[in-house]
């Protein structure tokens, strides 16, 4: 130490360069380590799981035998014999799945957000008892979607449901309803069921966005005399936007995979079939490995596709500070 | 421009009062300054003044019309928040036309008026920038702007410039004290900060407690404190307590003994004090001078030298401490043992209730301003 000292600035300098890099190298090193554990775990459950569908995709594999399968190239999802087109591609039922997914995400989701939105504005005025609103609401998403659709099953049974019972003694309807069985009511039963299960979730994002925004813009806006109305929509969403897209993507990403609920409430029907009830299907029912995976490979592109438009869409960014 | 009466304003919170019947005539065109330390009720005053908390006894009139009962928007006032309370996602010109477009002015109208006060707090380039973009000084300048453009009767600050750092605080308060003299609007301004008490009011509302405790001009309230509160809150190193006792009463004025034996007399109205009865000396440290003279002794236990003037604390024997405050810099060590004057023509004295001996003949009485001082000169 007096050595440097006496020889004068540059050794000093040197010694310090030295000490930053090594600093710098272990920090990177304890990075790694941090990260290292999450990233095998990933790679293991979902990376591996993935590359495999992804490589069954483009095999003929059946589930009788998973070992003994050939490389047919893209045949489950195209394939031409004699003029003739085959395949996924070709499949109307594989596209109205499609289209019954899609559909039933826009709507329910749509509908959740509204409802959410409401919700979590009225959970975050003050009142008696909001502590045990706050918990009450989320019973919904606590039951297991399969218990909560075992529920609602019985409720719509045509026969001995309580729904079609109530409605009778109404009046509104002349006779029962087979609400899930219906191909007019099917998909916008198993919508109304997801809404009642899921806007509390939507809820509770929104209320925790809600709760971050600073009060004294509020009493600035009532100084100005601004209505209420125009408040939510000139000041309000805009703040709160950045979250309520967050939510909305996580919520797209659940209604576009949904397979326990509609499995449940109608089986496989084909009306309310969903992309991966009918990936199931062919997997399972019918132990095509090859087409089922093909499917599983297209509800991954079809939704990380809707996810990149919805982000691009939204100018969501994520890990820029929310303002 | 209007004037604001309170007529025995009251608020509760639940069962807890916080403002215990406040009756105040605040003029057309006056600044008015509520202080106080915290939880004495300022802010909360100025919100129900602002109509943003609901006043649960008593009146409010703002230029003669009863505005009790009536939302924030119709009391024509216009308020400037501490946290400045800008929208965080509207442009600065934004901020301050949004509450414009609700008063069905016209676009044109709007834009005029939005730039008129772009243009008197020099914000003029920054019209189409985000509130994260500016300094503190400057969002506190568009709150003001957003003030401005309404065009309000009343304007109400609630301790705007406590956000800001030192220099930008003194700046900015030059700034307010111009709006002041530009618009002659009529101003209620709370703070916790003596110095922008005195140096904007026109009058100073002392608060403590949830009860007005003196009004006056700033000198007044300085030279003539109505009460202990108020002498020890008014004026600052803090001014001296010492507990005396009635030697004698005269016409004019009251002889004391300090605890030391020495005896002071002080020019006030006796106003019923009787021999023997304890009363607290309150001094000053201005006035408070070392002097061969005496009558009190002490030990220096502490300097603090601040360039134009330096402070002492001495320990004059019983734990009590007197502060003196002298030109220059200190010619006593700590340590030293210093005789202390005491000015009795400037001295206080205050019963055990806390109020004031009424002043005779107090030089400083003089000094004291009228109501339409121009803020301005002070600043």
């Amino acid at each position: 130490m007096s050595q440097s000292v006496a020889t004068g600035i540059a050794p000093v300098q040197s010694v310090a360069r030295g000490r930053r890099s090594s600093l710098t190298r272990s920090r990177i090193r304890a990075a790694w380590t941090f990260i290292a554990p999450t990233v095998i775990v990933l790679a293991l459950i979902a990376g591996w799981p993935l590359a495999r569908t992804i490589w069954f995709s483009f095999t003929d594999a059946s589930l009788n035998n998973l070992n003994d399968y050939e490389f047919i190239g893209f045949e489950n999802y195209l394939a031409s014999y004699g003029g003739e087109w085959f395949g996924l591609l070709t499949d109307p039922d594989w596209w109205h799945a499609v289209w019954n997914t899609v559909w039933f995400a826009l709507v329910s989701v749509s509908i959740e957000t509204v409802l959410g939105t409401v919700v979590a504005l009225i959970l975050n005025a003050a009142f008696p008892g909001r502590g045990i609103m706050r918990a009450v609401i989320l019973i919904p998403w606590a039951i297991p979607t399969v218990v909560s659709a075992k529920m609602w099953n019985w409720m719509l049974h045509d026969q001995f449901g309580v729904i079609n019972d109530m409605l009778l003694n109404l009046g509104l309807i002349a006779a029962p309803i087979t609400w899930t069985a219906n191909p007019d009511t099917a998909l916008w039963t198993v919508v109304m069921v997801d809404v009642w299960k899921t806007t509390p979730f939507m809820a509770l994002l929104i209320l925790a966005a809600l709760q971050m925004l600073p009060g004294d813009i509020y009493e600035a806006a009532r100084v100005d005399g601004v209505h209420p109305v125009k408040v939510f929509f000139r000041v309000t969403l805009p703040l709160i936007r950045p979250a309520l897209l967050v939510a909305v993507i996580f919520r797209a990403l659940d209604a576009l995979r949904v397979f326990d609920l509609i499995y449940v409430l109608t089986a496989n029907s084909r009306d309310t079939m969903s992309m991966s009830v009918y990936a199931r299907q062919q997997l399972v029912d019918f132990q095509e490995v090859g087409v089922g995976s093909a499917a599983s490979t297209l509800i991954f592109l079809i939704i990380a596709l809707l996810v990149v438009i919805t982000m691009v869409a939204g100018r969501v960014r994520f890990g820029e500070e929310a303002r | 421009m209007a004037d604001v009466v309170l007529k025995n304003v009251q608020k509760s919170f639940g069962r807890a009062r916080v403002i215990h019947g406040v009756d105040l005539d605040i003029r057309d065109g006056e600044f008015v300054v509520f202080v106080g330390p915290s939880g004495c009720g300022k802010s909360t005053l100025l919100r129900l003044i602002a109509g943003l908390e609901d006043i649960t006894g008593g009146d409010l009139f703002i230029g003669g019309e009863r505005v009790t009962e009536l939302p924030p928007a119709k009391r024509g006032i216009a308020m400037v928040f501490q946290s400045y309370a800008l929208y965080p996602h509207m442009s600065v010109y934004d901020n301050m036309a949004f509450g414009l477009e609700l008063a069905k002015s016209s676009k044109q109208e709007i834009d005029q008026r939005v730039r008129e006060a772009a243009r008197m707090l020099q914000i003029e380039n920054l019209l189409d920038r985000k509130p994260r973009q500016l300094s503190g000084g400057q969002r506190q300048r568009v709150a003001i702007g957003r003030a401005i453009v309404r065009d309000p009767k009343v304007f109400l600050f609630d301790e705007p410039l406590s956000n800001l750092d030192a220099a930008l605080r003194v700046q900015t308060r030059i700034e307010i004290a111009k709006l002041h003299t530009d618009t002659r609007a009529t101003m209620i301004y709370v703070t916790h900060d003596q110095v922008e008490a005195m140096t904007l009011a026109d009058r100073i509302v002392v608060l403590n407690a949830g009860r007005i405790e003196q009004v006056g001009s700033p000198l007044e309230l300085y030279h003539r404190p109505a009460n202990l509160f108020v002498a020890g809150f008014i004026g600052s190193p803090q001014m001296n307590f010492i507990e005396c006792q009635v030697a004698g009463v005269g016409p004019d004025e009251v002889l004391v003994h300090l605890p030391n034996g020495s005896s002071v007399a002080v020019p006030v109205a006796p106003d019923g004090v009787q021999p023997g009865e304890t009363l607290t000396l309150g001094v000053r440290p201005d006035h408070v001078q070392v002097s061969s003279r005496g009558p009190l002794t002490g030990r220096v236990e502490l300097v603090e030298e601040l360039g134009e003037n330096h402070l002492l604390y001495v320990e004059t024997g019983q734990g009590s401490r007197i502060t003196v405050r002298e030109p220059g810099d200190a010619r006593h060590e700590a340590g030293s043992t210093v005789t202390l004057d005491l000015a009795p023509e400037f001295c206080h004295l205050f019963k055990t209730s806390g109020e004031a001996l009424p002043a005779r003949n107090r030089a400083a009485g003089s000094a004291l301003s009228s109501p339409s001082r121009m803020t301005s000169s002070i600043a």
